[in-house]
C-alpha cells in the first residue's frame, strides 16, 4: 500500500476539500469519479459507468451481505475506515462459506472533508479489495453539509458464492461443538479507544482488521464440516456467543484463561474497566465445529496468515440454553451476558 | 467502588499540583496526575484511580504478603491440625496492625 | 500485570478458601463495603467456593448506585440545557432518574462526553469558552481528590465556564447507619481498600470500639478479598472485634495526607441523602463556601426539581443487606438490566444486576 505517498492524480480544480458538489452529479461529481475512484478502484466493470454492472456468476448459490461503516476517528493505529468497509463485508460473505466476487461502495462525504483523505480511504479500499480478491463493480456518492456527517461514511454490499454442498450457519450449532477463535481478541476495540479523545494513551496497541475469506476457504477445502462461523465485530466476543447460543437453542461454555488476548489489551481493559471479551474484533473469527475434526480444524486455522493465535476457547452443551457460561482460573463459572449497550470506561 | 491500577513510573515533569507523569501499565503509557505522590520517583510503582496516583505502592510489603501467602508448611500442617490452625492463624495476624 | 496477576494465583486462593472452610465453625455475616469487591467476588466467582458458614452480603459502596435521585434529575436537567458541555464518567450515563437517563438526554441534542478524568473536563472548559462546561463529580473518598484538583485548578486558572455538580458520599458514616440499624446483620466488614488509600483507617478504630465489630481494611483482586475474610473469620471466632490492615501494599494509616488536605480546602461535610437509603447525617462532601461559585446546582438554579422514585424498587432494603435481591418482587420481572427501575439493577457492580446474571445461571442449570 503507498498511503503515506498518496498524491491525488489530477488535483481537482485545486479543491482541498469536498464541496457540496462532489455529490451533485455535474461535473465535480465526474471529475470525482474520473480522478480519483477509477484510478484507486480500476475494473472494466465500473469503467463502464453503466447505471449498473453485470456480473458472471458461477454455478451456486449466492451469498449476499451489506454494511454500513462509521468509525471515529477515520484512521486509527493499523487501519482506516476504507479497508474496515471491505473487510467487513468481505468477512461477512466469507463466514457463510462463501467465496466473496463482487462488491458495491456507497460513500456519504461530509462538506469539508480533505479530498487527500478521501483519497487515501479509496487506496486502501483498493488495496484491501484486490487482498480479497474481489471486485469493486458500482458505487454511488453523495455530499452532506458540513456538520451532518463524520467526515465519510461507508456502505459496502457484496456477494459471493457457496460451493455446492457446503451449509455453514448458526442453526447447525450443535451439543458437542468445539469453539475456535481466530486469534486474540479486542484488539480492534482498543485500538480505536486508544485515539479518542479524552482516553488517549499510548500503546503498542492496533486494529485487527484483515480479510478472513481466505481462511475460511481452507476450512472449507479441508472438508472439516464446519458448522458455523462468525465475526465478532461490534459487541465482542461475547456478543456473538450469545447470539449463537440463542439462535441454535444451546449453551455454550468457555474457558475465560484459554480465550487469547493480547498484554496491552488485557492492560489497557484493566485501566478503563472493560471486559475484552466485550471489545470489537475486525479481523477474527469464531469457528463451531465437530470434536472430531476440531483439531485439525485448529490447525488449519494457525496455518493462514491471520490465525497464527487461534485457540480452542470452550464448546457446546445442551444444557442452560441461550446462555454463555465462563469458568474462571478458581474453576468457579460466571455468566458472560450481553451488553446492553456500549460498553463504557468505569471508574468502579 | 473505585478502580485503582498499579503501574510503574517511568517519566515525571512539573512540580507540586501540576507534578504529572507517564505511568507504564504492563505496555499501555498514560499521563497520570502525581501532585498527590510528591516523594514517588522514577522506577516507582503507583495506584492510579480516574488519571491520579492516589498512593505509592508498598514494593516491599506486597512482596511480603505474597511470600506470607504463598508459604506451604503442608507436611506438618497435615500432620497436626493444631499445628495448621496455629499456623494459619499466625499467617492471618502476622501483619496486623 | 505486575501487582495484580501475583493476586489472582488460583492454587493460593484455592488454599485460603480451605483455610477458611477450617476457621469457620459457625455461620458469620460479613459485608464487603466496596461495589468493586462485589465485582470481583461475582467475576472470579469466591462466592461460589466460600463455605456457607460464611455469608457474603453486598454493601452500599457502588457510588453510581448511592448517587440520589433528585441529583441525577438535576444533572439531567443542566445536560439537557444549549449551552452546556455535561462531562461525566462512564458509569453515570445509564443510570435511570426519573424519567430518563444521560443516554436519552444526549439523543435528545444534549452534549454529554464521557471522560476518564475530572482534568479531562477541565481541558474541555478551556477549549470551549463560549460554553458552560460541567462536571459530575460523584464518587466515594477515593475519587474526591481528583474532583478536588479539578476545582482547584479551574479556580487557579480562574476558568469562569467550568463548574462541577456534586454528589460525594463518605464510608464510615454509611457503615454506622447499617451498624445502627434494627435489621442489621452485619458482623465484620472488609473496608473498601481504596478509601483507606485515600483516608487512611484511624476513624474505623472508634467505630470498630462502639459497635464491637471487626473491620478488616482489604483489596479487590481474589487473595486479597480471601486474605481480608479469612482475617475477618479469626477475629469472629476468637470473639475479637479489632482494625486490621490486609491491603498493606496500599494503605497507611494515616491515608494520603496531601490528598487530604486537598480535600479539606475543597470539600465540607454535609448531610447526604443515599439512593434507596435515605438521609446520613454527615455522609457527603459539597464544595466548600470558598469554592461555592463552582457550584453547578447554584449556577443553574436546579433546585426545585421535583423526584420520582419507583414504588416497585426495594434497592434500599438491598443496599443495606436486608433483603437478596431476587426477594424483591420486581426483580426479573419489571426490573432487568434492560428495564432497570433502580440504580443496583444497572451498574455492573450492582447487587441485583449480579444477582440476576448469576441467577439465571442457577436456574437454567436447575431445568
Amino acid at each position: 500500500m503507498t498511503i503515506d505517498g498518496w498524491t491525488c492524480p489530477i488535483p481537482l480544480r485545486n479543491q482541498p476539500n469536498v464541496v457540496m458538489g462532489h455529490g451533485g452529479g455535474g461535473m465535480l461529481s465526474a471529475e470525482l469519479i474520473e480522478h480519483l475512484f477509477l484510478p484507486a478502484f480500476g475494473g472494466t466493470r465500473l469503467a463502464d459507468m453503466a447505471d449498473a454492472a453485470l456480473l458472471d456468476l458461477p454455478q451456486g448459490r449466492v451469498a449476499f451481505s451489506t454494511d454500513s461503516f462509521v468509525v471515529r476517528p477515520l484512521f486509527f493505529p493499523g487501519g482506516n475506515i476504507g479497508e474496515l468497509a471491505i473487510n467487513g463485508t468481505v468477512n461477512d460473505l466469507a463466514m457463510r462459506g462463501a467465496k466473496p466476487l463482487y462488491m458495491s461502495v456507497g460513500f456519504i462525504l461530509e462538506e469539508g472533508l480533505p479530498l487527500s483523505d478521501l483519497g487515501m480511504i479509496a487506496e486502501s479500499m483498493a488495496a484491501a479489495a484486490k487482498q480479497a480478491d474481489v471486485e469493486i463493480v458500482t458505487g454511488d456518492t453523495k455530499v452532506v453539509d458540513r456538520g451532518h456527517g463524520d467526515g465519510i461514511y461507508i456502505n459496502t454490499t457484496g456477494v459471493g458464492t457457496v460451493p455446492a454442498g457446503i451449509d455453514i450457519g448458526p442453526s447447525r450449532v450443535t451439543p458437542g461443538d468445539v469453539i475456535i477463535v481466530s486469534g486474540t481478541i479486542g484488539d480492534h476495540g482498543i485500538a480505536i479507544m486508544s485515539v479518542r479523545e479524552g482516553l488517549g494513551f499510548e500503546a503498542d496497541a492496533v486494529s485487527d482488521t484483515a480479510p478472513l475469506n481466505a481462511m475460511v476457504a481452507d476450512l472449507v477445502e479441508a472438508d472439516l464440516d464446519v458448522h458455523a462461523l462468525r465475526d465478532p465485530t461490534r459487541g465482542g466476543l461475547a456478543a456473538t456467543l450469545n447470539e449463537l447460543a440463542a439462535s441454535s437453542g444451546t449453551g455454550i461454555v468457555i474457558d475465560q484463561d484459554a480465550v487469547p488476548v493480547r498484554r496491552v489489551v488485557a492492560a489497557a481493559c484493566e485501566i478503563l474497566g472493560l471486559d475484552p471479551m466485550y471489545v470489537a474484533n475486525e479481523g477474527k473469527l469464531v469457528a463451531f465445529v465437530p470434536e472430531e475434526h476440531a483439531e485439525e480444524a485448529l490447525s488449519v486455522i494457525r496455518s493462514e496468515t491471520y490465525g497464527g493465535e487461534a485457540a480452542i476457547i470452550g464448546k457446546v452443551v445442551g444444557e442452560h440454553p441461550g446462555m454463555v457460561v465462563a469458568t474462571t482460573p478458581l474453576g468457579t463459572t460466571r455468566v458472560v451476558d450481553m451488553q446492553v449497550g456500549e460498553q463504557l470506561p468505569r471508574i468502579c | 467502588m473505585c478502580l485503582g491500577i498499579p503501574g510503574k513510573v517511568i517519566e515525571i515533569t512539573g512540580e507540586d499540583f501540576v507534578r504529572t507523569g507517564k505511568v507504564d501499565f504492563d505496555g499501555i503509557v498514560k499521563e497520570v496526575s502525581l501532585a498527590y505522590v510528591p516523594d514517588v520517583g522514577i522506577g516507582d510503582y503507583v495506584i492510579v484511580h480516574v488519571g491520579f496516583a492516589i498512593t505509592q505502592l508498598d514494593e516491599a510489603s506486597a512482596h511480603e504478603t505474597l511470600a506470607l501467602l504463598r508459604q506451604l508448611d503442608v507436611v506438618r500442617e497435615e500432620l497436626d491440625p493444631e499445628v495448621a490452625l496455629a499456623a494459619q492463624r499466625a499467617r492471618a495476624t502476622g501483619n496486623a496492625t | 500485570m505486575k501487582y495484580l496477576d501475583e493476586f489472582r494465583d488460583p492454587e493460593v486462593a484455592l488454599r485460603l478458601i480451605e483455610e477458611i472452610k477450617e476457621l469457620a465453625t459457625r455461620r458469620w455475616v460479613l459485608m464487603e463495603v466496596c461495589g468493586g469487591q462485589t465485582h470481583s467476588i461475582i467475576r472470579n466467582g469466591i462466592d461460589q467456593l466460600l463455605p456457607d458458614a460464611v455469608e457474603m452480603v453486598h454493601g452500599p459502596g457502588c457510588p453510581v448506585c448511592v448517587t440520589p435521585l433528585e441529583t441525577i434529575d438535576k444533572a439531567l436537567a443542566i445536560a439537557a440545557r444549549d449551552d452546556v458541555i455535561f462531562c461525566s464518567f462512564g458509569d453515570m450515563l445509564r443510570v435511570p432518574g426519573s424519567d430518563e437517563d444521560l443516554f436519552q438526554v444526549k439523543g435528545g441534542g444534549g452534549d454529554i462526553r464521557v471522560v476518564y478524568s475530572p482534568l479531562d473536563a477541565v481541558a474541555i472548559a478551556k477549549d470551549n469558552p463560549d460554553k458552560e462546561v460541567v462536571f459530575f463529580g460523584i464518587g466515594f473518598e477515593t475519587t474526591a481528590p481528583a474532583n478536588a484538583m479539578a476545582v482547584y485548578q479551574a479556580s487557579q486558572d480562574g476558568l469562569e465556564n467550568f463548574s462541577m455538580l456534586v454528589s460525594h458520599v463518605l464510608v464510615p458514616p454509611a457503615m454506622c447507619a447499617i451498624l445502627d440499624s434494627p435489621h442489621n446483620r452485619v458482623q465484620a466488614f472488609l473496608a473498601a481498600g481504596h478509601v483507606c488509600s485515600v483516608m487512611g483507617y484511624e476513624e474505623y478504630y472508634a467505630i470498630c470500639q462502639k459497635y464491637k465489630t471487626p473491620i478488616v481494611v482489604t483489596g479487590f483482586e481474589p487473595l486479597d478479598l480471601l486474605q481480608g475474610i479469612k482475617a475477618a473469620v479469626i477475629q469472629l471466632e476468637d470473639g475479637k472485634a479489632e482494625v486490621h490492615n490486609a491491603y498493606q501494599r496500599a494503605v497507611r494509616p494515616e491515608g494520603n495526607l496531601p490528598a487530604r488536605e486537598m480535600i479539606a480546602d475543597v470539600f465540607a461535610v454535609t448531610d447526604r441523602t443515599w439512593r434507596g437509603i435515605g438521609m446520613i447525617p454527615v455522609s457527603g462532601w459539597k464544595l466548600s463556601d470558598r469554592y461555592r461559585e463552582l457550584d453547578a446546582s447554584v449556577r443553574f438554579s436546579v433546585e426545585g426539581i421535583q423526584s420520582k422514585e419507583s414504588e416497585l424498587c426495594h434497592a434500599g432494603e438491598v443496599l443495606q443487606g436486608t433483603l437478596k435481591p431476587d426477594e424483591c418482587p420486581a426483580f426479573g420481572k419489571e426490573c432487568t438490566p434492560r428495564t432497570p427501575l433502580g440504580a443496583l439493577m444497572v451498574s455492573s457492580e450492582g447487587a441485583c444486576a449480579a444477582y440476576f446474571h448469576s441467577g439465571r445461571f442457577a436456574r437454567a442449570v436447575a431445568l
